[in-house]
């Protein structure tokens, strides 16, 4: 049924994409993500989105972006909204009123704000209701559509417009907190972190999540060119960087066991990945705050590395 | 026209409307518990495991996410109903715009319970009055029998219009008060309600479409323009589904309102609600033994909001006291007399009229709190201004 990305080139052939012409930011790596994931797969799609930069870019009226079937609701509701989808999909193929053998899948897109905090709550119900979809955060680490403001998942000392740097205050003082680990707790069918540099990876996890049988979430991290304040052109080669310093790492959840996909051999320092970006421009010469953050990404890296090892993943 | 069988039940207003529900089998069913209607969905829930229905139960985690999950629901064409009270219909009340806008048809039972603070659990409409501009038709039911009748019709009242409904009982009054009421067979129901009609289908995944865009000042007041258009419409739609319902049951529902006592009337009242029972019986007291003319308007389906047809049943009356079961802390009393005021303001006939506000928070409502009404009105037609627009009746000031 899936397509098979092996090269560069099958890539660059997928078109099941965003239309050209959404108002996406120059560098912004959604419409990548979008792309691979609609293309890790033939079967026809129904996409849920929450409110946020996505819904907001891809589809002003009378334009639309998307080439599948897609809803709109509310900004904390995406998962909600994609149950009562899946449930009607559920109830009409039972009464007859859609073929036995139409398969249609399921998709949520959201972003962090949607996720980690206004809509943790919907996306736990639907994920412990056991609803057949696919949840993709796109994970830019704020509230980018309403001009950068935390989120829980902003990092530590990353300045924004509600937790800025400022001269007594070093931008955001909170880590954040580990949403796949939150998913994992409701021992979904699947769940990843993902990287769009990373892109055979991201087909194959989205594949996947896709044929598991039950909820599956996949965490991708989305830098935000004026969010995280980079030149647009380092978008992708951030989500590289991200996954070679081990702050981002790529892994994967089935069956109760971990797999840790990526393991860079000589892991890069954070300051590298932090160095680009305006964000922590107040920090870095900082080396103390900088040392923390190192510190703290050992610390998260070496408990994914004893989870994976006391419960391997079992396909 | 044409009689169907009907069987005699005892029931309470909340076993009715679960039961309705049952008869209609939707497809979708996403809710969650609150009292007073918490039974809907326990009732509902038990029809689910023995098979009665093959509805999809959505057993959501909040009224949020129950109303977030009709919208998806309902955009993919299937027929939806949910129900709620109170604290539960206020926390959808993001999305209940967003299901009117939309034009989907979900029906919604609701059991009017008022809001926090302070936290209660008993009758007033104050929970359905602040969600009356969400662009909902609203009915308000007075008997159990009518509750019953209600879902029934309002499903293929939403389905025809393209809007969504709220059919309401007064809670623990008609929720949780046996009855004995007439019911349809399964199957005639089914067969009255026939296929819904979706005007676009999230499952019609060979012509996609995008639902929820985007919607900026270049388009958005046309597009609200036509919602309120659909609202003008539903009047017709609304008419249309009790006429088919009557045809086909053989049994007539009142539509927008239910007029009692009322063609000589020189005082009336306008109440919503299973008040109306109690007040009916006062005007046939100060009718049959004072001699009085007075008469009763009970107001059924509250949005769309009948102006029409009250300016003809009301521009003759002297002294109009419409009691509102809810209070819009504007210092002018209830929803309902504003909203009538200002239909009959362009009558050059039209009544003295005065807002009171009754029963807040699950307060008996007695046939003394009618009387009361009565006599203020006629207090003012002594000649009387009274210092406010608004009395309170029932409570100790
Ligand atoms: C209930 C509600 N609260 C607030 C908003 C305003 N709002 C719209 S998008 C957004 C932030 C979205 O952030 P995120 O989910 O991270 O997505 P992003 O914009 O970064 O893509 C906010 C706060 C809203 N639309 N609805």
């Amino acid at each position: 049924m899936a397509q098979k990305a092996k090269t560069l080139r099958d890539l660059a052939r997928m078109k099941r994409a965003l239309a050209p012409g959404h108002r996406a930011c120059a560098g912004c790596p959604f419409p990548v993500i979008v792309k691979l994931v609609m293309s890790a797969t033939d079967y026809p799609l129904v996409v849920a989105n929450a409110t946020g930069c996505m819904e907001v870019t891809t589809t002003i009226f009378p334009y639309t972006a998307w080439p599948v079937n897609w809803i709109h609701n509310a900004f904390e509701n995406a998962a909600a909204t994609i149950s009562g989808v899946e449930a009607a999909y559920k109830a009409l193929k039972r009464k007859g009123k859609i073929p036995a053998d139409k398969e249609i899948k399921f998709v949520a897109f959201g972003g962090d704000g949607g996720t980690y905090d206004i809509g943790l709550q919907a996306l736990s119900g639907a994920l412990e209701r056991g609803h057949n979809f696919l949840y993709i955060l796109y994970n830019n680490e704020g509230y980018m559509n309403t001009g950068i403001q935390r989120s829980s998942a902003t990092p530590k000392y990353a300045s924004t417009t509600t937790s800025p740097a400022g001269k007594v205050i070093p931008g955001k003082l909170q880590w954040r907190k580990e949403i796949t680990d939150i998913i994992i707790a409701h021992n979904p069918a699947y769940a990843a972190q993902a990287s769009p540099a990373f892109w055979s990876d991201l087909i194959r996890k989205v594949q996947k999540a896709l044929e598991a049988d039950g909820p599956s979430f996949i965490n991708v991290i989305s830098p935000c060119q004026p969010g995280w304040n980079y030149p647009p052109d380092l978008s992708i080669e951030l989500t590289k960087l991200a996954v070679e310093t081990k702050y981002w790492p790529l892994y994967e959840y089935k069956n109760g066991g971990w797999k840790v996909n990526y393991k860079p051999r000589k892991p890069i320092p954070i300051i590298e990945f932090l160095k680009p970006q305006r964000r922590y421009k107040h920090i870095l010469n900082r080396p103390e705050l900088i040392e923390e953050i190192q510190q703290e990404i050992e610390r998260r890296w070496e408990r994914l590395l004893k989870l994976e090892e006391a419960f391997p993943l079992k396909e | 026209m044409a009689k169907r069988k009907t069987t005699r039940m005892a029931l309470t207003g909340n076993e009715a409307m679960a039961f309705a529900m049952k008869q209609i089998n939707p497809d979708v069913v996403a809710a969650y518990p609150i009292t007073p209607a918490t039974q809907i969905v326990e009732l509902f829930s038990k029809y689910v495991a023995d098979g009665e229905v093959d509805t999809e139960f959505v057993p959501v985690e909040s009224e949020h996410s129950a109303m977030s999950a009709c919208v998806g629901a309902s955009a993919a064409g299937a027929r939806v109903m949910t129900g709620t009270a109170s604290q539960g219909l206020a926390l959808m009340h993001e999305i209940l715009y967003i299901a009117s806008a939309l034009r989907l048809p979900i029906t919604m039972c609701v059991v009017n319970r008022t809001l926090s603070a302070p936290i209660n659990i008993h009758c007033d409409h104050s929970d359905t009055m602040g969600s009356r501009d969400a662009g909902w038709i609203q009915i308000y039911t007075e008997n159990v029998q009518e509750a019953y009748a209600s879902t029934i019709v309002g499903v293929k009242t939403a389905e025809k219009a393209n809007l969504p409904v709220m059919v309401t009982t007064d809670g623990f009054v008609l929720s949780h008060s046996m009855e004995s009421l007439d019911v349809f067979d399964d199957q005639d129901v089914r067969e009255f309600l026939g296929q819904r009609k979706p005007l676009y289908n999230v499952l019609d995944v060979d012509n996609p479409i995008t639902v929820g865009p985007l919607d900026l000042q270049d388009y958005f007041f046309e597009h609200k323009r036509g919602q309120i258009e659909a609202i003008f419409e539903a009047k017709k739609h609304i008419y249309d589904a009790h006429r088919e319902f009557a045809e086909f049951f053989g049994i007539e529902l009142p539509v927008f309102m239910e007029p009692y006592r009322l063609d000589d009337a020189e005082y009336a009242i306008v109440v919503l609600g299973s008040s109306a029972g109690t007040g009916k019986e006062v005007i046939d007291n100060l009718r049959d033994e004072k001699g009085m003319k007075v008469g009763l308007l009970r107001l059924r389906i509250f949005r769309p909001f009948p102006y029409e047809e009250l300016q003809q049943v009301l521009g003759k009356v002297k002294y109009l006291a419409v009691m509102d079961r809810a209070d819009s802390l504007n210092t002018m009393g209830g929803p309902v007399a504003t909203e009538i005021a200002r239909a009959l303001y362009h009558l050059s006939e039209r009544p003295i009229i005065h807002s009171f506000v009754y029963g807040l928070g699950g307060r008996d409502v007695p046939p003394e709190n009618f009387y009361e009404v009565i006599e203020k009105m006629q207090w003012i037609a002594a000649g009387n201004t009274p210092d406010r627009m608004v009395t309170y009746v029932g409570v100790r000031e």
